[in-house]
């Protein structure tokens, strides 16, 4: 156990340094940008006065470095400052907006775990077979396009054609449910009202799908690579020999080993969807953070472009920890490293 | 070279990823002659013709004021393969010599490059570019620049693994031993095992800078109209499905085929160029 808290330790400590980092690089790209912050905010028709007063109150007269200072001050308690945009707390612009977000991500991100990683054992079990052949195809042709090309593709499939699926949205506007956490699956069941639950699962369907297709084909890709690998070591000839089923040499002896170098990519692709969710939530009509995220990049809203970057980069940092947590769960070489010591 | 050529010619799937490829890369460079309305590349009206289904001459349709979507999506090829190409021209070079420094001089330099590397690599790239492209002005130059960005650290990490493992060599150390310098060391013993790994990622890469490329405009944040872009072309079009279904199909599937082609060409070089190591 001292091991992996060994690992769970010197991660936290090097993310914390590529976070400060992150936050060192938005802070100086969203300061590069041409004309002054107050102008642009304040619009054509504001007096030198008024400009003078929001520069002020911004510190952007003073040095680039004092103005990091004062911005991670108000970090540290929380603070990211008001959206020009929206006239609110980027905090609570961002805690309004996350939660249907995160929520398509974590989605998402079971179906490619779920369906990639049993298309890639079956392709490595079948190698050079149809199934194989099969999957690599549909595994390529899915990392072939970006997230909105699918969202496309599928709604027009399953909503129009064949009207299987929702067309757009998070619920049907018949269900009116009291925000608690923002999580719909969450606060369905804490209205006790299951109909609502099972039509808000009804509407992630197709936009988590078409979020996750690039990355069922990359997990699928990523795990028939590292099978294929390690069906090549002497130890599963020796399970052959000793004539155990194929099925379990796949699972217990086969599929182990490889999840390791696979894991760590999958956990980037999944980490990496939180900015992909974009494409697809636009599609979509999702009420997530994309449509805030681009509104404010268009109107150069320096507070909350700086707050939702650094905020999806402070997920996608945890969600490697986590993935470097598991990977060294399930590592024996790890987890019973330098047991003595 | 030939040996290569003729395994990726061999092979069905190969095949068509070299034939896709040829012709992504014909279209783009006579986009002007296959063309059948080369002046709607750019801000044309034709009220009489607009929004009309597939049909003769315009087989995939016209979109909202009437321009010719085939001629569009030829023009708009011709945009992302030249980005394609010029943001890999920066981000290879800049990736490959700051992997090849980190890896082989080790040390605080590694250390600093590399946390530099990973500090790039901890912004989802999509967000990276788009914030890039949000604070500067949204033109195609500003688009290769935020491009280029997010791209010159996966370089990094593949030429700096590389490195790392060949430092140790007989070569690399009998090359040391008879004086040569780190520049040497660097460029002319390691970097030729690079080589293949680079050029495949770089086939792979061209695909997936059409598919980001056409993500940003998609967003609104790439290339402006009325310049074509496959991007903003379905997102323009998204509006009217599934009635007006040719505004979107056509320019989505338009970049399925070009990315898959790469990918598919790619991947093969991956495997030829891999087993021959």
């Amino acid at each position: 156990m001292t091991a992996i808290l060994r690992v769970l330790l010197r991660r936290l400590v090097t993310s914390l340094i590529v976070l400060i980092g992150v936050s060192m690089l938005i802070f100086a790209i969203a300061r590069i940008i041409p004309g002054n912050p107050a102008r642009i905010a304040l619009g054509p028709n504001a007096t030198a006065e008024q400009i003078e007063r929001l520069s002020a109150a911004l510190h952007l007269d003073a040095p680039i470095w004092v103005q990091y200072g004062y911005f991670l001050r108000d970090l540290s308690r929380g603070d990211l400052g008001i959206s020009l945009y929206t006239n609110r707390p980027v905090t609570a612009d961002i805690a309004q907006f996350l939660p249907a977000t995160l929520e398509l991500v974590l989605v998402a991100g079971v179906m490619m775990v779920a369906i990639g990683l049993p298309l890639g054992v079956l392709s490595a079990r079948y190698r050079g077979g149809a199934i194989d052949n099969a999957i690599r195809v549909f595994s390529l042709l899915t990392v072939s396009a970006p997230g909105f090309v699918w969202a496309v593709i599928l709604m027009l499939v399953f909503a129009f054609f064949v009207p299987i699926f929702p067309i757009a949205g998070r619920i049907s506007d018949s269900y009116s449910i009291p925000a608690v956490t923002g999580f719909l699956a969450i606060d369905t069941l804490l209205a006790g009202d299951l109909r609502a639950f099972g039509n808000a699962a009804w509407h992630i369907v197709l936009p988590a799908l078409a979020l996750a297709l690039s990355g069922i084909g990359q997990a699928a890709r990523l795990t028939r690579a590292n099978m294929i690998e390690t069906y090549d070591r002497p130890y599963i000839e020796m399970a052959r020999s000793y004539g155990f089923p194929e099925g379990r040499i796949a699972r217990r002896y086969a599929l182990r080993p490889s999840l390791i170098p696979a894991m760590t990519i999958i956990g980037l692709d999944f980490a990496s969807m939180l900015g992909n969710a974009f494409l697809v939530e636009a599609i979509f009509a999702w009420p997530g953070l994309s449509r805030y995220g681009v509104a404010v990049i268009l109107r150069k809203d320096l507070n909350a472009i700086v707050g939702t970057v650094l905020i999806i980069s402070a997920a996608f940092l945890i969600v490697n920890v986590i993935v470097d947590l598991l990977v060294a769960v399930i590592n024996p070489r790890i987890r019973y490293s330098q047991r003595s010591a | 070279m030939k040996r290569t050529l003729f395994i990726l010619l061999s092979n069905p799937l190969s095949l068509l990823g070299v034939i896709l490829v040829a012709l992504v890369v014909l279209c783009a460079i006579f986009a002007n002659v296959i063309a059948p309305f080369p002046s709607h590349a750019g801000a044309v009206v034709d009220f009489v013709n607009f929004n009309k289904p597939p049909q003769w001459p315009s087989i995939m349709g016209t979109d909202l004021v009437g321009r010719d979507i085939f001629s569009r999506i030829l023009f708009a090829y011709r945009i992302s393969l030249v980005l394609g190409v010029v943001v890999l021209s920066i981000a290879v070079p800049v990736g490959v010599v700051i992997g090849l420094a980190a890896g082989y001089l080790g040390g605080w330099i590694e250390y600093c490059l590399m946390r530099l590397t990973d500090v790039f690599l901890s912004v989802p790239p999509l967000v990276l570019a788009m914030s890039i492209m949000g604070v500067l002005e949204p033109t195609l130059l500003n688009g290769m620049l935020a491009v280029t960005a997010m791209w010159w650290p996966w370089y990094t990490r593949v030429v700096y693994n590389i490195t790392r493992s060949e430092r140790e060599e007989g070569y690399v150390l009998a090359a040391e031993v008879i004086g040569a310098g780190p520049a040497h060391v660097m460029f002319r013993e390691i970097l030729p095992n690079c080589v293949p790994a680079i050029v495949t990622k770089m086939t792979l890469d061209l695909g997936f800078v059409i598919l980001i490329v056409s993500s940003l405009s998609f967003l609104g944040l790439g290339v402006q109209p009325p310049t074509p872009d496959l991007g903003s072309m379905v997102a323009e079009g998204a509006r009217y499905l599934p009635d007006s279904w040719w505004l979107t199909v056509f320019p989505a599937l338009a970049i399925l085929v070009a990315v898959f082609g790469f990918n598919l060409v790619g991947d093969a070089l991956r495997e030829i160029l891999g087993a021959e190591q």
